[in-house]
This record gives structure tokens, C-alpha cells and sequence, in this order.
């Protein structure tokens, strides 16, 4: 599959997301609204919040990421080396030259943030730049720009929103539920449609997690083999990702909803199954890098 | 009377086969361009750094001409370089070139030492790294080309269209390693 194939893929597949969870919103919208007493208001006030959420995150998700981390931009005479790495990459994907960010934390890790490459940013930490030889570095940003170039931030940004979006109205549901008892919606409502709702609204959010999640460690994988490609030297990035394994700092500056966007995960593995993990295990990565 | 519905049928197939092919041979050939430029941008940068490099090297190693000839000779011929075999060869012809100068430099300690020297090296460094780089990026685009062009059925109707094979831009052997100066 080329290049090209694969961009085009997240493309579809971004819009697919969006429109089958959008879908979901309104139905979840629709089964509230008639609980409540108007369907269609439901239907449309679901609608018209989790549209203006997804705006939202397409246009500022770069700017609140980059606020949460704590990241600072840097110009060339900062780090020519950095600069150097990240412009020969960026030629070598032909992509535009991304805004490069410096987090100053000890913690060994990189994100990559933006709707499209014309609006990217690519976010070291300064524990990164310090430690790794530069083939490991290169294999590093050759990974982050393999998120751009595939368009993954923008499907991983509304997977992560709309699956928000469902949490938080499936919880107005099932909470308006709990305190509505005998109010004057009830008895409009079929026991049908109230059962729909109510497993729709418990059942939606935990798929839309779990399907986020999935998405999220598919192309992790993906970045690093295309990202090995770039560089030509998967050895690299497979010796970047053992130093970060090794590595115990952790993160300052980081949220469960930000945790997706790193190359490594920044929370602690902690009781997390595979199955919930943003990330799959960094030696899974690695034997996959060494055995290409 | 079905025949001609069936004749019709096959003709608007066919019509809309060549309009994709031709669309696709298009957008591909495009990219196929558009990777060239890159390359392009750095082939001039490095251009631009010779003269001011020859300059400095001249101030301290006069004796040296026939270095300084091949070097101009490379650079004259990398301006005007037309095709991309044309420019693959100029280009190969001024990486060894520089190579002999950057070797040459080495028997004169105040040259070494000079930050201006060092400078352009850098400079002449990431430029050839940059290229590399290029020449990466424009190859799988042409190979991308050459395969839609060169497979059946698009090789009965590609070149009819006017679609040529594009040329690969092949690095010297060794050459894809980063150059080597040391000091």
C-alpha cells in the first residue's frame, strides 16, 4: 500500500468515524428528548453540542494541547541540530516545515499536534533532545511526522472528541434519568425506547472509548513503521523507544486526554490492560521495528 | 438492437476508464514535479555556496588550481544541467569534486581553523543531507509513476496520452552516506 493509499484511507475512515458517532448522538439525542418530552429537540440540541465541540477541537486542539503540555516554540539559532533534522525529514516526506516546541521536563518524549500538515506542530522534551544519539532523535521525529503526514492527529482528535462527546451525554441521560422519576415525560415514553436509550447510553460511550483506543495503538504502529521508512534505519527509533522504556520520569505536565497524541504513553502502565492502553507495549514496537 | 445498447454500454465504459487513467496519470505526474522542485531547491543552494567556498579556500591554498578547476568545471555544469540525467551526472561530478577539495583542505591547519570555512562546510554538509534526503522522497515518486504508466492495461494507453516515464535521480555509490570531513 503507498503512501498516498494510506492517507486517503484516514481520510475515509475520519469521516466515517465522524459520521457514525455523530449518528449515534443524534439517535441518543433523539431517545432523551422523547423521555423528556420532544424528541427533536433532543435530537437537535445533541446535534448542535457535539458539532460545536468537534469544531472546537478541530480548530484549537493543537493550542490547548500545547498549552497543556507546558511546550515552548523555538527558532533555528535556539537548536540548529533539532532544526536540521526535522527540515531534512520533512523533505524527505514532503511535508512543510512544522512549528517545533521544546517541553522543558526531564521525561523522555515527543508529540506531534495540528488538523493538517500546513498547521502542524512537532513537541520534543528537552529530556529527549539530552539523551538520545541522532539517529534515535531522527527516528523519533521521522515517527511524529508519519502522524502528520498520515493525517492521524485529525482522526485521532475527533475519535477522541466525539467519544467525549458520547460520554458526557450518555451521563445526562442516564443522571436526568435517576432524577426524573414520575416527572411529566414518563409515561410519553415506550418501554422500548426507553430501553434503547438506556443501552445505548451505557453501551455507545465504552465502545467509542474502546474504539478510540483501538484506533490510537493502530497507528502508533503505523507511524513506526512509516516513520522507519523515512529514515531508512528502523534501528533508530527501536533504540529511541528502549531508552524511553527505560525510562522512569515521568511527565509533569500531561492529561488523560492528551495521553494519545505522545510517542510513548506518558501515564503509568499502572493495572491498564492492553485493551485500555492508548499505547501498545514498547516491546511489542520494538520487535516489530527489528524484525522489518 | 441490444448489440448497440451493449456497444454503447462498453463505449461509456471505456470513455470513463480513460478519464480516471488520465486524471490519475495527472495528479501522479504532478507529485512527480513537485518532488523534483525540492531537490531542485537545494541542487541551487549548493550552487550558491561554491563561489564564496572557492573564495576562501583560494586565500589560503593558491597552489591548488587543478581542485578549483574541477570544482568550477561540476558547479558549470550543474547550471546547466537541463534533464534530470543531466543533473544527476553534473551533480555526482561535484560531490567528488567536493570531496577532493574538502581532502585538499586538510593539508592547511590556518584553513581548518578558519570559522568561515567551517561554516560554509556546515552549510555544504546539510545541503548534500538535504538532497539525500530529496533524491528519497522524488525517487518513490517516480516509482509510483512509473508503475501506474508501466502496468497493464495503462501501458497500451499511457504513452498515447502523452505520458512518458519519469527518470529515477540515482546517487553515486556511497554517496547516500553523509559526506565524511573530518578534522
Amino acid at each position: 500500500m503507498n503512501l498516498y493509499t494510506q492517507i486517503a484511507q484516514n481520510r475515509r475512515r475520519s469521516f466515517f468515524l465522524f459520521f457514525f458517532t455523530f449518528l449515534v448522538i443524534i439517535l441518543l439525542g433523539y431517545v432523551f428528548g422523547a423521555y423528556q418530552g420532544d424528541s427533536f429537540v433532543g435530537a437537535g440540541l445533541a446535534f448542535v453540542f457535539s458539532l460545536a465541540y468537534a469544531g472546537t477541537a478541530y480548530f484549537f486542539s493543537d493550542r490547548i494541547v500545547l498549552a497543556i503540555s507546558g511546550a515552548k516554540p523555538i527558532e533555528k539559532k535556539d537548536n540548529p541540530y533539532l532544526f536540521r533534522i526535522v527540515e531534512n525529514l520533512c523533505i524527505g516526506a514532503g511535508l512543510p516545515l512544522p512549528k517545533i516546541y521544546v517541553v522543558e521536563e526531564a521525561a523522555l518524549n515527543a508529540f506531534a499536534t495540528g488538523r493538517d500538515p500546513q498547521h502542524s506542530v512537532v513537541a520534543v522534551t528537552r529530556g529527549l533532545l539530552e539523551n538520545l544519539e541522532d539517529e534515535e532523535l531522527e527516528g523519533v521525529i521521522a515517527h511524529e511526522l508519519s502522524h502528520i503526514r498520515n493525517f492521524d492527529i485529525r482522526v485521532m482528535t475527533l475519535a477522541a472528541v466525539l467519544a467525549g462527546s458520547l460520554v458526557m451525554i450518555a451521563d445526562i441521560f442516564l443522571r436526568s434519568m435517576r432524577y426524573s422519576r414520575g416527572s411529566r415525560g414518563r409515561g410519553r415514553v415506550s418501554g422500548v425506547l426507553f430501553l434503547i436509550g438506556l443501552a445505548l447510553a451505557i453501551l455507545a460511550p465504552i465502545f467509542a472509548q474502546l474504539l478510540k483506543l483501538a484506533i490510537s495503538r493502530q497507528r502508533e504502529f503505523l507511524a513506526d513503521s512509516s516513520g522507519a521508512l523515512l529514515t531508512r534505519y528502523p534501528e533508530g527509533l527501536a533504540r529511541a523507544l528502549e531508552k524511553m522504556g527505560a525510562d522512569k520520569t515521568s511527565l509533569q505536565h500531561v492529561s488523560e486526554a492528551t495521553a494519545h497524541l505522545y510517542i510513548k504513553s506518558p501515564l503509568s502502565a499502572g493495572f491498564r490492560t492492553s485493551l485500555f492502553s492508548t499505547h501498545p507495549p514498547i516491546e511489542e514496537r520494538i520487535k516489530r521495528l527489528r524484525a522489518a | 438492437m441490444n448489440i448497440t445498447y451493449l456497444l454503447i454500454g462498453l463505449l461509456v465504459l471505456i470513455g470513463l476508464y480513460l478519464l480516471w487513467l488520465y486524471n490519475s496519470l495527472v495528479r501522479v505526474k504532478t507529485r512527480v514535479q513537485e518532488a523534483w522542485s525540492h531537490i531542485d531547491v537545494q541542487l541551487k543552494r549548493r550552487i550558491d555556496l561554491i563561489p564564496n567556498l572557492l573564495e576562501t579556500v583560494k586565500g589560503y591554498a593558491k597552489h591548488e588550481k587543478g581542485v578549483f578547476e574541477n570544482v568550477t568545471k561540476a558547479r558549470a555544469a550543474m547550471l546547466g544541467a537541463k534533464t534530470v540525467k543531466e543533473s544527476e551526472e553534473a551533480d555526482n561530478m561535484l560531490a567528488g569534486a567536493l570531496k577532493t577539495l574538502f581532502a585538499v583542505a586538510e593539508n592547511y591547519p590556518d584553513l581548518k581553523a578558519s570559522g568561515n570555512f567551517k561554516e560554509l562546510q556546515d552549510e555544504l554538509t546539510d545541503t548534500e543531507n538535504k538532497i539525500a534526503y530529496a533524491r528519497q522522497f522524488y525517487n518513490g515518486n517516480v516509482r509510483d509513476f512509473n508503475i501506474m504508466i508501466k502496468s497493464f492495461p495503462n501501458v497500451l494507453i499511457a504513452s498515447a496520452l502523452g505520458f512518458a516515464a519519469a527518470e529515477f535521480f540515482e546517487a553515486e555509490k556511497g554517496e547516500r552516506e553523509k559526506p565524511e570531513v573530518k578534522f
